[in-house]
């Protein structure tokens, strides 16, 4: 697309340059009254996309007498970064005054073992079922399916019950065989969260992986077998280097998803591990007399930060995750 | 496509010789976690949510079998009643507006625009936001004496009223409006998609016929792209059905209990009213939608093999 060649202006200087040598590149448009039209349009639109992150960002840098003024769009007069520190570092949640920052850390805590698992496991599935499908595979594959359209709520509860019977069955089965287990306590714990977080990554994942590794050509496949490779060696010498670009998008899914996550936060994480979005949550709600906007945006914006930076970094790679999470192959 | 290389995916599998048991083995071993999960997380559990919804189950789970009596209490309380009715409206409503929005937005920018991919940056980011934070950003823009009400009446608009979340007839106008805000662009992206994947040979011919572009665009287009049109709907209807956080952070379910949602009430009810029975009536009635959504995408795929078939026959 000529256009895609436009969209950076080093680009459109070197495709004019190369016009002057013949009659390559775009020809000159004129401009009539509908592509004022169509820029016009989308540039209201992108207006309008653009408000709640500027209303956010000048409110966070005001002081609170200035934000009563309601001035919404207003730049603030005195620009001040107090809102922010206090955000992440002292702002209350009930007793505790810590702000944000544990938040960010409990965050990466539950999300990196989650995504790493979450991605292992996948990736071995996607493998297994395009490769190696034995008999009822397709079912279990199903039933994931089923699970990317069942909504949390309804397995929400039998999850805590499955985590709060767990310790019982091993002290049971500890008890029989005389031996002497650790707890097993999954319910408000971290491994508790990252199992869940673990649990609901699988189906869009296994997707994911499955549709990839379906389009790779079987003749790499047989060729590996006729070579005499197993089911391991050949997922960990030709599988594994060829899904480098589908696990980019599988982490970027994964990232943003489990760190934008708030119900399985508020019910699984326990008070040990809230992550970021649900200290928010608490330092939003916590209001002493006067409901603190200028901290409230700032610490909004920062919870926001880290998917909004791997958005903007990942670019094109995080739309292509969305449509191959969202198409049912 | 991806149905595509699947078909051929199992046809190949067809002449493929037989792999030894071991290497099946090896298979079965590595999906284990998915077996486990699948059918303890995926089958076992959703079962026993549909069984405690038949239970009197109160603060524990109970195993004594009253029929459809959490049903009947269910329909007759009040936030459950309006929690349905909620869904209906902000559904529908989000659904279409996200349609219409995103697919006029993706024909706008399937112009050949400049700039375009800072265009598509700036409509997709807020679905890098979550929900959470998407309700908190609107509920502060829509705040009734310092958002965007008092700012239009600063400029000088005195009469000017818009402040949807202080008035429970209205406050479904703000979710609805956070709601398309942040999904929109997804639509856009995926529409996008369909619009550049269809036969440039298409645009040729309605050419030829003299058909406007705007006409091409509605009876050409749209209908030819059913692909990335299910895409969307199906993306949509499965986040409708689990809205939680948004409201969560936009309304808190309120005013009152104007804003009250399914999701909302199944967590309220096992969580604050530590009623398990209710819980999972509600949960249960929440399968409804998608169950109708997955009968739907299954009779659909069941004529398209069978279209398929017919034309590998003749």
């Amino acid at each position: 697309m000529t256009t895609d060649a436009l969209m950076n202006g080093t680009v459109a200087g070197a495709s004019r340059v190369v016009a002057l040598e013949g009659p390559a590149g775009p020809r000159p448009k004129r401009i009539t009254a509908s592509r004022v039209g169509i820029y016009a349009f989308l540039i209201i639109m992108a207006i309008f996309f653009c408000i709640p992150l500027y209303v956010m960002l000048v409110t966070s840098f005001k002081s609170m007498p200035e934000v009563r003024q309601a001035h919404l769009f207003d730049l603030p007069h005195e620009w001040t970064i107090e809102p922010w520190i206090k955000a992440w570092s002292y702002a209350c949640t009930g007793r505790d005054c810590t702000g944000l920052s544990p938040g960010f850390l409990n965050s990466w805590k539950v999300a990196i073992p989650s995504v790493i698992i979450s991605i292992i496991i996948a990736q071995l599935n996607g493998y297994a079922l395009s490769f190696w499908r034995y008999k009822g595979a397709n079912i279990f594959f199903n039933l994931l399916l089923f699970g990317a359209f069942v909504p949390y709520q309804v397995l929400v509860y039998p999850i805590i019950m499955g985590m709060r019977g767990l310790p019982v069955v091993t002290d049971w089965i500890a008890g029989w065989f005389g031996l002497d287990f650790p707890q097993w306590q999954l319910f408000s714990t971290l491994p508790g969260i990252i199992l869940v977080h673990t649990i609901f990554g699988m189906p869009i994942l296994t997707l994911l992986y499955r549709n990839y590794y379906s389009s790779i050509p079987i003749e790499i496949f047989k060729a590996a077998r006729i070579d005499g490779a197993g089911f391991w060696q050949i997922f960990f010498r030709v599988m594994l280097p060829l899904s480098i670009p589908i696990t980019t998008v599988a982490l970027i899914l994964q990232v943003t998803g489990i760190w934008n996550d708030f119900l399985f936060a508020l019910v699984f994480a326990g008070r040990d591990n809230i992550p970021m979005t649900l200290q928010l949550n608490n330092i939003v709600k916590t209001t002493f007399g006067t409901i603190e906007y200028d901290v409230n945006m700032a610490a909004t914006i920062l919870t926001a930060l880290v998917p909004l930076a791997i958005y903007f970094i990942s670019g094109k790679w995080f739309v292509r995750g969305i449509a191959a999470g969202a198409v049912k192959g | 496509m991806a149905e595509a290389t699947a078909t051929a995916a199992t046809q190949i599998s067809t002449h493929r010789p037989r792999t030894r048991p071991r290497m099946k083995v090896a298979s079965v071993i590595a999906t284990l976690p998915m077996i486990i999960i699948a059918f303890s997380v995926f089958f076992v559990a959703i079962l026993f949510t549909i069984y405690w919804s038949f239970t009197s189950s109160g603060m524990f789970p109970g195993w004594t079998w009253v029929g459809l009596k959490q049903y009947n209490i269910l329909w007759g309380t009040n936030n459950w009643q309006i929690s349905v009715s909620n869904i209906f409206v902000f559904g529908a409503a989000s659904l279409v507006i996200n349609l219409v929005v995103g697919y006029v937005l993706a024909v706008f920018m399937d112009q050949n625009i400049k700039l375009e991919s800072l265009f598509r940056s700036i409509f997709l980011y807020p679905f890098a936001m979550s929900l959470y934070v998407t309700g908190l950003a609107w509920q502060w823009i829509l705040d009734p004496n310092l958002g965007f009400q008092n700012a239009m009446q600063n400029f000088g608009f005195t009469d000017f009223r818009f402040s949807p979340l202080s008035n429970p007839n209205q406050a479904m106008v703000g979710l609805i409006l956070g709601g398309c805000w942040q999904g929109a662009g997804v639509t856009m992206a995926i529409m996008l998609a369909g619009i550049r994947g269809i036969d440039a040979e298409i645009w040729k011919a309605a050419k030829i016929d003299g058909i406007p572009t705007w006409r091409t665009y509605v009876s050409i287009v749209l209908p030819s792209m059913r692909g990335a049109l299910a895409t969307a709907i199906i993306l949509q209807v499965t986040g409708i059905v689990r809205t939680f956080d948004l409201v969560i952070s936009m309304t808190g379910g309120g005013p009152g209990i104007a804003t009250w949602m399914p999701a909302m009430y199944v967590i309220n009810a096992i969580q604050s009213k530590l009623n398990v029975g209710q819980g999972s009536a509600a949960a249960t009635m929440m399968l409804a939608p998608i169950a109708v959504l997955l009968l739907i995408m299954a009779i659909f795929n069941w004529r398209k093999a069978r279209l398929a078939g017919k034309n590998v026959t003749t």
